[in-house]
């Protein structure tokens, strides 16, 4: 089956393009392995190839127009929008493909509005039927249950894929990708209205969560923030880093930069360590990448055993500082 | 008079025990749990509560909440009029069970402006239930209004909005002019508590109720059809560590764990 694919590559701060894109055109691949793949990248430099020929695609149509490559930071992502969808309408694209990032969770919902087809977000896999239409599995429910959607005929379909999801499709050995200039004047950029004042960096103490081999995270079990100083105190010993569920943020115990979840940050520790947190499933949709979890809850009947690894049932207040205690002398003792 | 219009959705009570949640697989639908009551989307009351930090700053408004669906809980849905929303208008039509998201942002707009339309529309970044988070952006392409996402914190002056806007490490701060369409995460903070005066001033309110036909939305396919769903397998075979007390279990964990080396 030949299909027509348009996949929406980004930036990364280094100058190169996302890991995703190796994710997306696996994705492609899938779908229609000898269909024509196109790819829509932000060059800053025309002349630069940065090893773009070597995807294993067709075509490359860099965009180097300086509000679309300014856009890519923007959280609004206007132009990126209406170059998405003018390519899109030109090249007659089938299937758009982004990734579940802040930009694919934009730019695909409005894609689709202009395009008059229709979005699924977050898939994990994709297929084509025999007469050309998508079937995306997807997590729903917080990833309680999985469910498969079909897109119906005659409508452009725009999918944004979890990162993770695929592997990355291997490079090829040599460039056969041939480059088109984009030109994005043609796309009627719309002046929009929002405007983007500053980016900020929030500084977060200890260790990053999304790098960490460690994790350490405290749920509403735990009742109020001072037990958080506790989980704190044994993450400086493992050098760990702290997470946290949504409740316990939104209670005000901890910062919401620590939170872990389907709306907070994805972690995949090898070792995820989970004190008062019932493993509800929007819990578990930012953990499940966790190679190892262990939970202390006092309810066995928690959701997180039916995840972990090891586990502790009992009140953590008494447990906790004995496993501190432990796991500081075998620090110490190496 | 600011008229601000917050989108909230009816959605299965996220709490519940895994064990609660079951599936129809034959029927492709998710089976209430008998005796839970239905919620309003968590983050569609977060976006309540942002509208009501608007009317505590000064900036007087008008709060409607408007909802698609069926088979409301009327009480349910009467939470966001009992902490301070002045009305709520339900697009109340079996009919809704069948809408994509195109067609949900549809019957927004025909709610919204069947009631005198709305300078800031208000929604939740997603719903619990289905995840997706496009409806919102639907309807800003719909309205051709400017559409920020994940929102922790809006403030006003003029006719001109600044916002916050939360990012993987930090914060962008976005303005964007009236009217406009923002969606709000968990990060704003909770919908505070309801008082005796506000649950009874809510129960003596009733909601405008339109079908879809009234808010001008055709019976037509989804373009975008659940076909299939079940509940994934969960293959994690748990050790529990047991000691002579809670604290003993405690150092046997630790032991354990850097035995199999993982501390």
């Amino acid at each position: 089956m030949s299909a027509k694919i348009l996949i929406v590559a980004e930036p990364d701060s280094d100058g190169g393009l996302q890991g995703t894109i190796g994710e997306l055109i696996a994705a492609a691949r899938k779908l229609a392995a000898d269909g024509e793949v196109a790819v829509l990248a932000p060059v800053t430099d025309l002349n630069d190839d940065s090893g773009l020929s070597l995807l294993d695609a067709d075509v490359i149509y860099r965009v180097s127009d300086a509000r679309v490559t300014a856009d890519y930071n923007s959280g609004i992502y206007d132009a990126i929008t209406a170059a998405v969808a003018t390519l899109a309408a030109q090249l007659e694209s089938e299937i758009v493909l982004l990734a579940k990032s802040d930009l694919g969770s934009v730019v695909g919902p409005r894609v689709a509005a202009r395009l008059g087809g229709a979005f699924a977000a977050d898939c994990v896999d994709v297929t084509l039927n025999l007469s050309g239409q998508v079937a995306v599995t997807r997590p729903v429910h917080g990833g309680n249950a999985m469910a498969v959607y079909e897109f119906q005929p005659d409508a452009p379909q725009v999918v944004s894929i979890r990162p993770g999801a695929f592997d990355p499709a291997p490079m090829r050995s040599e460039g056969t990708a041939h480059f088109e200039d984009f030109d994005f004047s043609d796309a009627g950029a719309d002046s929009s209205s929002a405007t983007l004042l500053e980016s900020v960096q929030e500084e977060v103490a200890g260790v990053p969560l999304e790098s960490a081999d460690i994790v350490v995270a405290g749920g509403r079990g735990l009742g109020g923030p001072e037990p958080f100083e506790e989980l704190g105190s044994l993450c400086d010993i493992l050098g760990a880093a702290l997470g946290a569920s949504r409740a316990a943020c939104d209670a005000g115990w901890i910062d919401h930069s620590h939170q872990v979840g389907l709306t907070g940050k994805k972690i995949s520790p090898k070792t995820y360590i989970t004190v008062g947190i019932s493993g509800a499933s929007q819990h578990m949709a930012g953990c499940s990448s966790a190679r190892n979890i262990v939970a202390i809850n006092r309810d066995a009947s928690s959701n997180i055993f039916s995840h972990a690894r090891f586990g502790v049932v009992g009140d953590w207040a008494q447990v906790l500082p004995a496993f501190i205690a432990a796991c500081a002398e075998l620090r110490s003792s190496g | 008079m600011l008229k601000i219009a917050v989108c909230a959705k009816q959605v299965p009570d996220t709490e519940i025990p895994a064990s609660q949640f079951v599936v129809d697989e034959s029927a492709v639908a998710v089976v209430p749990p008998a005796g839970v009551q239905p919620i309003v989307n968590g983050f569609d009351m977060n976006a309540v509560e942002v509208a009501l930090k608007l009317r505590d700053s000064g900036i007087q408004c008008h709060i409607t909440v408007y909802s698609i669906g069926s088979d409301f809980v009327i009480d349910v849905m009467k939470k966001p009029l009992s902490i301070g929303a002045d009305d709520l208008v339900l697009v109340d039509d079996a009919g809704t069970a069948n809408l994509d998201a195109m067609g949900t942002a549809r019957a927004l707009r025909g709610a919204i402006e069947a009631n005198g339309g709305a300078d800031l529309i208000l929604c939740g970044r997603q719903a619990s239930d289905w995840d997706q988070g496009h409806v919102p952006l639907m309807l800003g392409e719909l309205m051709q209004l400017p559409t920020v996402t994940l929102v922790r914190l809006v403030s006003m002056s003029g006719d001109v909005l600044t916002l916050e806007r939360v990012t993987s490490d930090g914060y962008q701060r976005i303005q964007t002019p009236l009217p406009a369409v923002v969606t709000i995460t968990n990060e704003a903070g909770e919908a505070r508590y309801a008082n005796l005066r506000g649950i009874m001033a809510a129960s003596r309110k009733q909601p405008t109720v339109y079908d879809l036909a009234a808010v001008g939305v055709p019976d037509v396919a989804p373009a975008l059809e659940l076909t299939r769903l079940f509940v994934p397998e969960s293959e994690s075979e748990v050790e529990i560590i047991e000691g002579e007390s809670d604290a003993d279990s405690g150092r046997l964990l630790a032991l354990r764990l850097h035995e199999a080396d993982l501390i």
